[in-house]
C-alpha cells in the first residue's frame, strides 16, 4: 500500500519540467516533506500527481495507475490543498465544505457528521456558518484543510499549506495531518519552504532541484551542509535543540 | 441576507456544536433562501400585475390581479385588453429578464468576474449587427422569409456565431477566463463598428428600424415567441442546476474547485454555449437590452448568497423582476408614450450597479 512514482514527466506549457523522475515508495501512514528552491518544480509534481497537469511515466497509488481513474473518482482517492487560498467568496464554510462532500459522493448526513467533526477538531466550528469573505487568508487555508481531511482521501498533497497560517496554526496543522496519518494509514506529501517544520513533522524528505530527485531519506541525513549551499546557496546546519530536537539554523548566503 | 447571515454565523460561534447543531444552522439559513424566493416570486406576480394594469389605459391593480386568476370575472373588453394585448408583453419581460438573469449569474461564476453578463462577450452587439444586417439588406436576401421572423433569425445566427467565434479564439491561444473576456471586448468593439457602418448605409427608414431594435422593444412579442423563450429558459435553468453545486464550489476559485474533481474547463466551455444560446434566443424577439444580466445576479447574490442551488432560481427571478419593473416604467414614466425598454434598464441600472458596487466596497 504506497504511493509509486516512476519515470515521471511533466510537460508544463511547452517546457519538460520533470524528467524522468523516480522515487521510492511513500508507504501508507507516511508523512513526506517535499522541498526545494523556487522553481524546483514541488508544485508541478504535486499537480501532476492530483491529474491537474498531464504526465507520464508510473504513478499509482496503492497499485492504481491514477491515470485511468476519472477526475471525480482520482480527487476521491487524491485530496489537494492549493497553495493559492480559498477565495473570499460569499459561501459559508459549511457551504465549502458541504458541497466538497457531496460532489465526492458522500451521503447528507454522512457530510454532516464529517464537517462536523473535523471542524471540531481543527476548533474552526465557530467559524461555520461565516462567509468566506469575512475570514483572514489564516483562517480560510484551515478551512481549505479542512476540507481536505473531511474528505479523507488515502493520498494528501498539500502544496505549502502553512503559508498564511501563524506559529499556532502550525502546528495545529502539523498535529493534524500527523493524527490522519496514524489514524487512518493516510499518505501524506507536504510541499514545504519551512525547513524547521520539515524537521518536526515529517519522516522523510524529498529534496527536488530542476526537476530532478537531489536527496530522498531521513530529514537528519538529508539537510547536510554541502547538500544545503548546493541546492539553496546557503550555510546552515541542523543541530539539536535544548529539548534534544533537530533544528534547523540559517548562518548566511554562499558568497561566490 | 447580511443580518440573517450574522445571526446565524453568532449562532455557530457561541454553540458547543452539539451533534447535528451546524446542520441544523444551515437549514436555518436555506430556510431564509426559500423565504427570499417565496418573496421574489410574489413580487414579481406583483410586478405582472402592474404591468398588466398599465397602459394607456389604466386599470385597478386588484381588478387585474384578481383576474389573473379568475379570468372569467373580467369583463369582455377588459380580458381582451389584459389578455390579448398586454399579456404577451408582459409575459416576454419575465421570460427575458430571466434568461438574462441566468445567463449573467453563470458568467459571473465561470469567467470569475463580477462585471461579466451577456454583453461581455459580444452575444448582444452581434445580435444587434444579424438584425441590422437584415433589415438592410432583406430585400436583396433570395429567402422569402416574412420580416418578423428573419430578423430574430438574423439575430440569432450571428449571436451564436460571435460565440462560436471567441470559443474557437480563446481555444486556439489557450487562454483562461481573462483572455475570453477580453476577446469579448475586442469583439464587441468590432461588431458595434459594423454596426455603425451598416447605419451609415442604410436608408432613412432602415436606419430608424435600426436605432429602434437596437434600444429593445418588447412591443413585438407574441404568445408563440414568449412559449419559444419560456422553454429555453426552462432548459437552460435545468441545466444550470445540474450543475449547481459545481459551480458553487468554483466561487472559491478554480484551482479548489478541480481539486475536487471539477473539470473546470468543460465546466466554463458548456456554460459559455449554453448562456449564449439562452441570450442569443432570448434577445432575438426583442433587441437589445443590456444591464438586466449584469445587476440581476448581484441583486440575487446579496439576497441569497453564493450558494447557486439557490443563487440560480433567484437571479432568474430577479432579473425577471428587473425588466418587468422596467416595462411598467416605460409606460409610466411618460404619459402616452412607450420608453423603448432598453433606455429604462441602461438608466435604472446604471444607478442600482454603481450603489451595489458601493455598497460591496463598504
Amino acid at each position: 500500500m504506497s504511493l509509486q512514482i516512476n519515470d515521471l514527466q511533466v510537460i508544463r506549457g511547452h517546457t519538460r519540467t520533470i524528467d524522468g523522475l523516480d522515487l521510492a515508495p511513500l508507504p501508507a501512514g507516511s508523512v513526506t516533506a517535499l522541498i526545494g528552491p523556487n522553481g524546483a518544480g514541488k508544485s508541478t509534481l504535486i499537480h501532476a500527481i492530483a491529474g491537474l497537469l498531464p504526465a507520464r511515466g508510473q504513478l499509482s497509488l496503492h497499485g492504481q495507475p491514477l491515470a485511468t481513474l476519472s477526475p471525480v473518482a482520482r480527487s476521491r482517492l487524491v485530496g489537494l490543498l492549493p497553495q493559492t487560498l480559498p477565495q473570499a467568496a460569499g459561501l459559508t464554510v459549511y457551504e465549502l465544505l458541504l458541497g466538497g462532500l457531496l460532489t465526492g459522493g458522500l451521503s447528507r448526513a454522512e457530510a454532516e457528521a464529517r464537517i462536523e467533526h473535523y471542524l471540531a477538531s481543527l476548533q474552526l466550528t465557530p467559524l461555520a456558518m461565516r462567509p468566506l469573505a469575512t475570514l483572514s487568508g489564516g483562517q480560510r487555508q484551515m478551512v481549505a484543510l479542512a476540507q481536505l481531511l473531511a474528505r479523507q482521501p488515502a493520498l494528501l498533497l498539500l502544496d505549502e499549506p502553512n503559508s498564511a497560517l501563524d506559529l499556532h496554526w502550525q502546528l495545529a496543522l502539523v498535529e493534524a495531518i500527523r493524527n490522519d496519518a496514524r489514524e487512518r494509514g493516510s499518505i501524506a506529501l507536504l510541499a514545504l519552504h519551512d525547513l524547521n517544520l520539515a524537521l518536526r513533522c515529517c519522516e522523510r524528505l524529498i529534496v527536488l532541484d530542476g526537476g530532478q530527485c537531489v536527496a530522498d531519506g531521513p530529514p537528519l541525513s538529508v539537510l547536510s551542509p554541502a547538500l544545503l549551499a548546493q541546492v539553496y546557496g546557503i550555510h546552515g546546519r541542523v543541530e539539536a535543540c535544548s529539548q534534544g530536537r533537530p533544528i534547523f539554523v540559517l548562518d548566511q548566503l554562499v558568497r561566490a | 441576507m447580511k443580518a440573517e447571515t450574522a445571526q446565524i454565523a453568532a449562532a455557530a460561534s457561541s454553540t458547543g456544536a452539539g451533534v447535528g447543531e451546524l446542520a441544523r444552522l444551515y437549514r436555518r439559513q436555506n430556510h431564509w433562501r426559500w423565504l427570499c424566493l417565496l418573496g421574489l416570486g410574489a413580487a414579481l406576480l406583483l410586478s405582472l400585475a402592474a404591468d398588466l394594469a398599465t397602459g394607456s389605459a389604466r386599470y385597478p391593480l386588484a381588478t387585474v390581479l384578481a383576474g389573473l386568476f379568475d379570468p372569467s370575472g373580467l369583463d369582455a373588453s377588459l380580458r381582451v385588453v389584459i389578455f390579448d394585448v398586454r399579456l404577451p408583453y408582459a409575459l416576454m419581460a419575465l421570460v427575458v429578464g430571466g434568461a438574462l438573469g441566468l445567463g449573467g449569474a453563470q458568467l459571473q461564476t465561470v469567467l470569475n468576474n463580477p462585471l461579466a453578463s451577456p454583453f461581455t462577450l459580444g452575444v448582444a452587439a452581434a445580435a444587434t449587427l444579424g438584425a441590422s444586417l437584415v433589415i438592410v439588406f432583406e430585400h436583396h436576401l433570395p429567402l422569402v422569409l416574412p420580416h418578423e421572423i428573419l430578423l430574430p433569425v438574423g439575430a440569432f445566427v450571428l449571436a451564436l456565431g460571435s460565440t462560436g467565434l471567441i470559443l474557437l479564439l480563446s481555444r486556439a491561444h489557450g487562454g483562461g477566463s481573462d483572455t475570453l473576456v477580453l476577446f469579448g471586448i475586442a469583439l464587441l468593439f468590432a461588431l458595434e463598428a459594423l454596426v455603425w457602418l451598416l447605419q451609415f448605409l442604410a436608408d432613412a427608414n432602415a436606419l430608424e428600424q435600426i436605432v429602434f431594435w437596437s434600444m429593445g422593444n418588447l412591443g413585438r412579442a407574441t404568445l408563440t415567441h414568449v412559449l419559444i423563450v419560456a422553454v429555453a429558459l426552462l432548459l437552460g435553468l435545468i441545466s444550470a442546476m445540474r450543475r449547481a453545486w459545481a459551480l458553487t464550489l468554483l466561487c472559491s476559485g478554480p484551482l479548489q474547485a478541480a481539486s475536487l474533481g471539477v473539470q473546470v474547463d468543460k465546466l466554463s466551455w458548456r456554460v459559455l454555449l449554453e448562456v449564449s444560446l439562452l441570450t442569443a434566443v432570448a434577445l432575438a424577439f426583442v433587441g437589445t437590452i443590456g444591464f438586466v444580466g449584469l445587476v440581476g445576479p448581484h441583486i440575487a447574490r446579496l439576497l441569497v448568497g453564493e450558494q447557486h442551488r439557490y443563487f440560480l432560481p433567484a437571479s432568474v427571478l430577479c432579473g425577471a423582476l428587473m425588466l418587468s419593473l422596467a416595462s411598467l416604467a416605460s409606460k409610466a414614466l411618460v404619459p402616452g408614450l412607450v420608453i423603448p425598454i432598453g433606455i429604462v434598464t441602461a438608466l435604472v441600472g446604471v444607478p442600482v450597479l454603481i450603489a451595489l458596487i458601493l455598497r460591496r466596497r463598504a
